[in-house]
């Protein structure tokens, strides 16, 4: 026997929660293209531009890349934590790996920015102090790009701390999620996490084998 | 008509909150219906005014830079303000949950917000038009729109980007609704095809907006930042710029005529009471148009520098893609064949549209052949095949399933024979406007040129009275559909005999759509030996 819908345009609890998921995944597609479209012509620079893109990626901070890399990874197994804790019926483990997820998140933001004032201090930052005297033109666009990229990034994660954040509180006060929320938001932040996966060697590692 | 009326989603709730807060697809579909029509009418005048300039040679109205920031005024507001949405927001927001029996859309929030994404982006965009406009033409190209342009490109782009939203959101939700909230025997293949038409255009709108809105984001970063991206000065690649703009601007010709085509697909059976010729190749050709159509964008290039074999690749494509379109065509034509054809109004559009849009197409094989293309690269023989595609083809399309369903969506019946004389008048207009266009074109006329040689006269003078017969052709239906509304005959369930679940519901629907929900039990499009309609589902 099925459940009843929450909302009326949905016969069973099943429909609604299915309806739910596939609507994240439409989301995810259009994401999909949004950020390829910018991948894509970055790819185009880098072919084009070739010695000189890859000497502008060997200015960019790769170990802070890398940690990065390894927060960003960490976060999304505790999401993945979260998701299975809140379905297995454990409020506090829902709510304390959520809580880890947000923190990782958080520290991911900030290293990002310790990151963007050190290419400050270099003045590699187009628009606001790129030094056209020390860096060539592909430089520039190389950073440009950079940017662009990261700080969107940034902002889908910024989101994504802030879903998080809504679902802590609405766990912590009533209990497990029983809905399909906490799921949507798993695949919305494992997504993000995909994103950085293409951008960290697009960005640091591509021609950095020396 | 003295009986009261009864409860519908007209009438369920009152006063100007629960319109605009209201969750209900079918109102949603009218607070649509209203904008769109203003937007219709704003690049409209624009389209007028174009006309009433270009009737002398020289100057008119106004300066050359008047008249550049006049169509690229009319090019922005038609296709992302009134083509763009037009039939999937209207009509496919009311008709997919009924022809479907679902109760509403998938996600009625979303689809609210989608409503306001479009407002606010209609609010930038006439706000910089207003402030004094732009003058890029609708496409942007680079790097005039961001180191040379002098308008307001930043205000313009930002609306175009907010309403990329609307459009993402009502694709999103037109695909879920379509898979998940069928009744119980709403097969994939007893789907009406409007429901499959607008099924791939929305495929389009998520897969291709993103791509311009990203698109928008770097050009906006470029203009406001002057640092490189796309500009040949600071480095960039301006036809990357290119690529990447018709990689969304051409299938979103597909995202214009798909719904158009879907309507039309309704219409043709309906009345010749007969099954659609081939369901099953129309349906896929849909699919095969909104597939193939990304993978077309670069003859948009052929004159700009794009690499030879290039070229030839995307000259193939476009022919390929000539093929499903052309095979709906012959499909609507086998199912007129020995039907009982009735000639009314949306019939009638029906007609044009077929017409206009075989003309539109075989000229589009023209411009995909790359050598004929090199002749008539931005000349009026492009103006004239994209005007073919998208007003003889998809604005025939809005009007003819607006004649459709309005009885349906108001609970009123118009008066019949203004809206066939509107519909011929617009048929005749169109081609008078329009067809000159292709000569002028051939015999070397440019695009987006005030002024021209005087010996182009006679064509633009008889393109220009040609538009004013179509402007006539528009403006009727707002008179008789206003008379409809306060005047017009009560409207039964199923005024066209038709078999779609939507004509199993009272004429305006109720609040929920359907009393009970509906048990599909055969495929659409079915008749008896008297031309009688077999609906899809017995009605109670």
């Amino acid at each position: 026997m099925a459940e009843r819908a929450t909302s009326f345009q949905y016969a069973t609890l099943t429909q609604q929660r299915e309806t739910a998921t596939l609507g994240m995944w439409a989301f995810l597609s259009t994401e999909v293209l949004f950020f390829g479209a910018l991948i894509a012509a970055y790819i185009n620079y880098r072919i084009w531009f070739g010695a000189e893109f890859i000497a502008a990626a060997s200015m960019t901070k790769v170990a802070l890349g890398t940690a990065n890399t390894a927060i960003l990874l960490t976060s999304s197994a505790c999401m993945a934590s979260a998701v299975w804790s809140n379905e297995a019926g454990s409020r506090r483990g829902a709510v304390w790996w959520l809580v880890a997820t947000a923190a990782l998140g958080v520290a991911f933001v900030g290293v990002k920015f310790f990151e963007y004032s050190l290419e400050y201090g270099e003045r590699l930052v187009p628009a606001v102090n790129f030094d056209s005297t020390r860096y060539s033109g592909a430089t520039e666009i190389f950073f440009t790009f950079y940017f662009c990229a990261t700080l969107l990034h940034a902002l889908h994660l910024l989101i994504g701390v802030g879903l998080v954040g809504w679902l802590i509180h609405r766990i912590g006060r009533r209990g497990v999620d029983d809905g399909p929320a906490t799921r949507l938001i798993g695949l919305y932040w494992h997504f993000v996490d995909i994103v950085w996966i293409f951008l960290f060697p697009l960005i640091y590692l591509a021609g950095r084998n020396g | 008509m003295l009986a009261p009326p009864n409860l519908s989603y007209l009438n369920a709730k009152t006063g100007i909150r629960s319109w605009l807060l209201t969750t209900d697809h079918k109102r949603i579909a009218l607070l649509y219906f209203a904008s769109i029509t203003f937007f219709f009418a704003v690049g409209g005048i624009a389209a007028t005014l174009i006309r009433f300039e270009l009737i002398t040679p020289g100057p008119t109205l106004g300066s050359p830079d008047f008249y550049n920031r006049l169509f690229t005024m009319h090019g922005i507001i038609m296709v992302w303000f009134f083509l763009i949405p037009s039939i999937p927001a209207t009509m496919g927001n009311f008709m997919i949950p009924m022809m479907i029996g679902a109760r509403d859309l998938a996600f009625p929030r979303l689809n609210l917000a989608s409503w306001y994404f479009y407002i606010a982006g209609g609010i930038v965009t006439i706000t910089a038009l207003l402030l004094g406009g732009v003058d890029t033409g609708w496409t942007f190209y680079e790097p005039y729109s961001t180191f040379y342009a002098t308008g307001y490109v930043i205000l313009t782009v930002f609306g175009i980007f907010l309403s990329g939203f609307s459009s993402i959101l009502t694709g999103l939700n037109f695909i879920v609704t379509t898979h998940k909230l069928r009744a119980p025997g709403m097969t994939w293949y007893r789907l009406p095809v409007f429901v499959w038409s607008t099924y791939a255009t929305s495929l389009i709108l998520v897969l291709a907006t993103p791509v311009l809105a990203m698109t928008l984001i770097m050009l906006l970063v470029e203009r406001v930042f002057h640092v490189g991206i796309f500009s040949p000065q600071l480095g960039g690649d301006p036809l990357l710029f290119q690529h990447m703009f018709w990689f969304y601007s051409h299938p979103a010709v597909y995202i214009m005529i798909l719904p158009s085509m879907g309507v039309i697909s309704e219409l043709v059976p309906v009345f010749a009471r007969k099954p659609l010729f081939g369901y099953e190749f129309v349906v896929w050709c849909s699919i095969a148009i909104a597939g193939i159509g990304f993978l077309v964008w670069g003859h948009h290039m052929f004159v700009a520098g794009q690499a030879l074999y290039a070229s030839l690749a995307f000259s193939f494509l476009s022919y390929l893609v000539a093929v499903p379109s052309a095979v709906k065509v012959f499909n609507w034509i086998a199912t007129m064949h020995e039907g009982w054809i009735h000639f009314d109004a949306p019939m009638l559009y029906a007609f044009g549209f077929i017409g206009l849009f075989t003309v539109g197409g075989l000229t589009g094989l023209f411009l995909a052949a790359l050598a004929v293309d090199v002749h008539v690269t931005d000349t009026y023989f492009v103006v004239a095949h994209f005007h073919y595609i998208m007003v003889g083809g998809a604005v025939m399309g809005y009007f003819g399933g607006l004649h459709y369903w309005w009885p349906k969506i108001t609970g009123r019946l118009y008066p019949d024979y203004w809206a066939r004389f509107a519909a011929i008048l617009a048929f005749f207009g169109f081609n008078l406007t329009f067809f000159p266009q292709f000569i002028l074109g051939y015999l070397g006329m440019p695009r987006r040129y005030q002024s021209y040689p005087p010996e182009f006269q006679v064509w633009h003078v008889l393109s220009s009275a040609g538009a004013s017969i179509l402007a006539v052709g528009y403006a009727l239906p707002l008179f008789y559909f206003s008379w409809s509304i306060l005047k017009g005959k009560r409207a039964p369930a199923n005024p066209w005999h038709a078999t779609g679940l939507e004509w199993t519901t009272p004429s305006p629907p109720p609040p929920a759509n359907f009393e009970e929900t509906p048990v599909v039990i055969r495929p659409p499009y079915q008749y008896d030996r008297e031309g009688n309609p077999l609906m899809q589902a017995d009605n109670g």
